[in-house]
């Protein structure tokens, strides 16, 4: 079953989206939509505060920020449920605080501390946590779709009615294992929701540069993965369009494939300096398509109140510098840290187990 | 004038087989492409083709018949009724006249290929150390006995590769499983090597028990970015909360006569990874112990057949046992010279031992049996004793699996060393395809002869 193609919305895969009208039949309860909008700004304030400890040398490596791109995750986030897994790739941080994570672990990841959420052994790009179901942060382009592929086989082995949401970016659409990845989970009726996040470049090349053929939503078609295109910058419009594509997967349907449309404000990774295009074409984008600025004009017109939206603001502004405190003073690992979680002590697993 | 119909080798590695069926009778009228006979490999049953006309003189082996060697004569074609056996001149034409149809796997026929270089198993009798009953089975039937057992105990182990379900296993390694337990927990996959070992890394972090074949290691190198990247490194990359309880087995190192990329032993690959247990038993019993083992244990593991070993069998004990990775085991006591092997080279050993016997030298031979935890310990005790050490792998020399053990041993026991350390080893070079080539770059019974003696000779008092 291939969604059809919508070739009115043809327009070559490296335009910014327009402000396309979407037209909201689904428009959440409020205190849905003040989530929405936290989670959104909790993401910006994180990544804009990540940036700055980035400059001071407090945080080391590569540091991929996710400004721009919070309504897709947050939208995403939002329409799943209790048990769906999440794997993303390296530009993850958005991913973590939208799944639940603490502030303060991803922001201590950051800074390479004790406190960090792999104990200062991950880094940006390699952080997890079993308890709310996000599996990585995962470094190696593509290399987490077969992964999500498998946590999809997991549900539907254990028969849980959960999906996996596998993220991606139009960097990975050109990597061979996500069409392994498509193959095998159109071929098995896998409950895994992929979600192309095209944020116009993969590193410095436009995606009208990498990638031949239609739009990325398309990508799926010769595997019958029906798919479709979504203005990421709407947090509502991803929001309706994954309660979609999830109810697909949950029942039993197999995959589905969402492309996002959307953009990154920052470069690549921090030492980016964003050569490749201009500063004209990311201004126009934060003027007429910031996904923050959509909510809050929403929220406004949902007669919610500047006290409210400032109260939020405080909030945030609070997690943010606890965490910001926490990342700076929590102890580096101790040096025997170096030796542990290699492997795993036998557990003299000899009991018969049920799934 | 009368044609002999030889015993076909139906595989790089075939050296004998069981002439299960005869379909024509003496005296039968046979065309060019009829079937006569069904043959039945340790692997599969084929189905042998005349390729000539004629009528079928004489059959030469009852059928049944097993253990039948490649290139036996096993029955006479005439051109004419009338024609008297006994007055036909029998050619002696080395290549068999029949061609060969493979039902399932048209890859798998070789029908032309000579019989491999016989590498017979020294008996190894463990059965008595346990102390159980026990029963005689190749290291195929106890890999696959191992999947059952360990599949019966634990609903979240499941068996993923290509034609490991309807197929039966390209090897016949997973014979049987499919029927066991059904189509959700033997999985057939497409050709997608990184896709399905990715998969299988996925479905470890969400808590199942993936036993992943590759048909053979020399697909995995499709695969080894998701092998080290996602399965060895995600458990310290994690802070130690991403467990991948994941095996990833198959044939590793040289088959036979399969040419330079299917012909490579990865042992040193994945040993050179923290985060990986690397596993290369060598008797029957290991075989299914270790991966039993490998099958339970919370981390990655490397499991490394071997293709000519399949075959060859060994006692097992009857009893479910576990044989714990990260244990060598001395297979021969000796005072001379220790030898460590592993796989295949482990039968090889033994036979140099017994050579090197008759020439007066004692030696201790070592089966490692997991390369990656090494057991230095024993390998350590062992050369304190005998003063002198040859490794030896089918591996290529550069950094391998003996470069590691020679340098563990002179951190460890410099001063007890009467000789340098010698390293048995693959030649440095892709594998050739002729016969006699690869003879050469293989590592031989006489290479480990000759290099112990060197070992010992150069340096005895």
């Amino acid at each position: 079953m291939v969604a059809k193609a919508d070739t009115k919305r043809k327009k070559g895969p490296g335009r910014p989206p327009k402000a396309a009208a979407v037209k909201i039949n689904n428009i959440p309860a409020t205190d849905d939509l003040l989530a929405m909008y936290k989670d959104m700004l909790l993401i910006r304030r994180f990544e804009e505060k990540a940036g700055q400890l980035y400059g001071m040398g407090q945080i080391g490596g590569f540091c991929h920020l996710y400004i721009g791109q919070e309504a897709v995750v947050v939208g995403l986030q939002s329409a799943s449920k209790p048990g769906d897994t999440v794997v993303t790739s390296y530009r993850d941080h958005g991913h973590m605080l939208a799944c639940g994570m603490a502030a303060d672990g991803v922001m201590a990841e950051l800074t390479g501390r004790a406190g960090g959420y792999s104990r200062g052994k991950g880094g940006s790009m390699h952080m997890f946590s079993r308890e709310k179901k996000f599996f990585g942060g995962h470094g190696i382009v593509g290399a987490q779709v077969p992964i999500g592929v498998g946590l999809a086989f997991s549900h539907k082995y254990k028969e849980e009615p959960n999906v996996c949401l596998t993220y991606l970016g139009d960097g990975a659409v050109n990597q061979g294992q996500v069409y392994e990845s498509f193959n095998m989970a159109a071929l098995w009726s896998l409950p895994c929701l992929f979600i192309i996040e095209n944020n116009q470049y993969g590193m410095g090349t436009a995606v009208t540069r990498a990638a031949a053929g239609r739009d990325l939503a398309d990508r799926g078609m010769a595997y019958g993965i029906p798919g479709k295109q979504v203005d990421g910058m709407d947090v509502l419009a991803v929001r309706n369009a994954a309660l979609e594509a999830l109810a697909h997967c949950r029942e039993g349907n197999g995959p589905y494939i969402l492309e996002m449309k959307t953009y990154r404000y920052r470069g690549h990774s921090m030492s980016d300096p964003a050569k490749y295009r201009t500063r004209e074409e990311v201004d126009a984008m934060r003027k007429q398509h910031d996904p923050i600025d959509q909510m809050r004009d929403l929220l406004k017109n949902q007669n919610i109140s500047d006290d409210q939206l400032k109260a939020i603001d405080s909030d945030v502004k609070v997690t943010v510098t606890k965490a910001t405190e926490f990342a700076q003073t929590s102890p580096e690992p101790d040096a025997s840290e170096l030796f542990t979680d290699i492997l795993l002590p036998d557990t003299g697993d000899s009991q018969s187990a049920k799934v | 004038m009368a044609t002999e119909i030889k015993m076909p080798a139906l595989s790089p590695t075939m050296e004998t087989g069981t002439l299960a069926k005869w379909l024509v009778a003496e005296g039968d009228q046979v065309r060019s492409g009829d079937v006569i006979a069904e043959i039945e490999t340790d692997k599969t049953t084929m189905e042998v083709e005349t390729i000539d006309d004629g009528v079928v003189g004489k059959l030469l082996v009852p059928a049944g018949a097993e253990n039948v060697p490649v290139n036996t004569v096993i029955a006479i074609l005439i051109d004419d009724a009338d024609d008297s056996i006994a007055g036909a001149s029998i050619t002696d034409d080395s290549i068999a006249d029949v061609a060969v149809v493979d039902k399932a796997a048209p890859e798998n026929a070789a029908p032309e290929s000579a019989a491999p270089a016989t590498v017979s198993a020294p008996a190894i009798t463990e059965a008595a150390e346990i102390g159980g009953a026990s029963t005689m089975l190749t290291v195929r039937e106890s890999l696959r006995d191992a999947m059952a057992e360990e599949m019966r105990r634990d609903e979240r182990v499941f068996v993923m590769g290509e034609e490991v379900a309807e197929y039966q296993g390209a090897y016949k390694v997973t014979q049987g499983l499919l029927d066991e337990f059904g189509s959700k927990r033997v999985i057939d996959t497409p050709i997608t090597e990184q896709g399905f070992a990715g998969l299988g890394v996925g479905a470890a972090f969400g808590e199942l028990r993936p036993v992943i074949e590759f048909m053979t290691f020399n697909f995995a190198m499709q695969a080894i970015d998701q092998i080290i990247n996602s399965a060895a490194k995600t458990l310290y990359m994690s802070g130690g909360q991403m467990g991948c309880p994941i095996v990833f087995r198959g044939p590793n190192g040289a088959a036979s006569r399969v040419g330079a990329q299917h012909s490579q032993c990865y042992a040193s690959w994945y040993a050179h990874c923290p985060g990986l247990k690397v596993v290369s038993p060598y008797s029957a019993a290991d075989a299914k112990g270790l991966l039993k083992s490998a099958i339970r244990d919370p981390n990655p593991v490397i499991f490394l057949e071997n293709e000519v070993m399949y075959g060859q069998s060994f006692d097992v004990p009857d009893d479910d046992v576990l044989v714990p990775i990260g244990k060598a085991k001395i297979l021969r006591e000796g005072t001379d010279v220790t030898i460590t092997a592993f796989s295949i080279m482990v039968g090889r050993a033994l036979q140099a031992a017994d050579a090197l016997a008759a020439q007066g030298i004692s030696a201790e031979v070592i089966d490692l049996r997991t390369i990656r935890p090494l057991d230095s310990e024993t390998i350590v005790a062992s050369v304190k004793k005998t003063s002198r050490l040859v490794t030896c792998e089918e591996g290529f020399p550069f950094a391998g699996v003996g470069a590691e053990i020679a340098i563990q041993v002179m951190e460890q026991a410099f001063d007890w060393l009467d000789a340098p350390i010698a390293r048995v080893t693959g030649k440095d070079v892709p594998m050739p395809y002729a016969e006699n080539l690869e003879k050469l770059a293989l590592p031989q019974v006489e290479d480990i002869v000759a290099t112990a003696q060197a070992v010992c000779d150069g340096f005895r008092g």
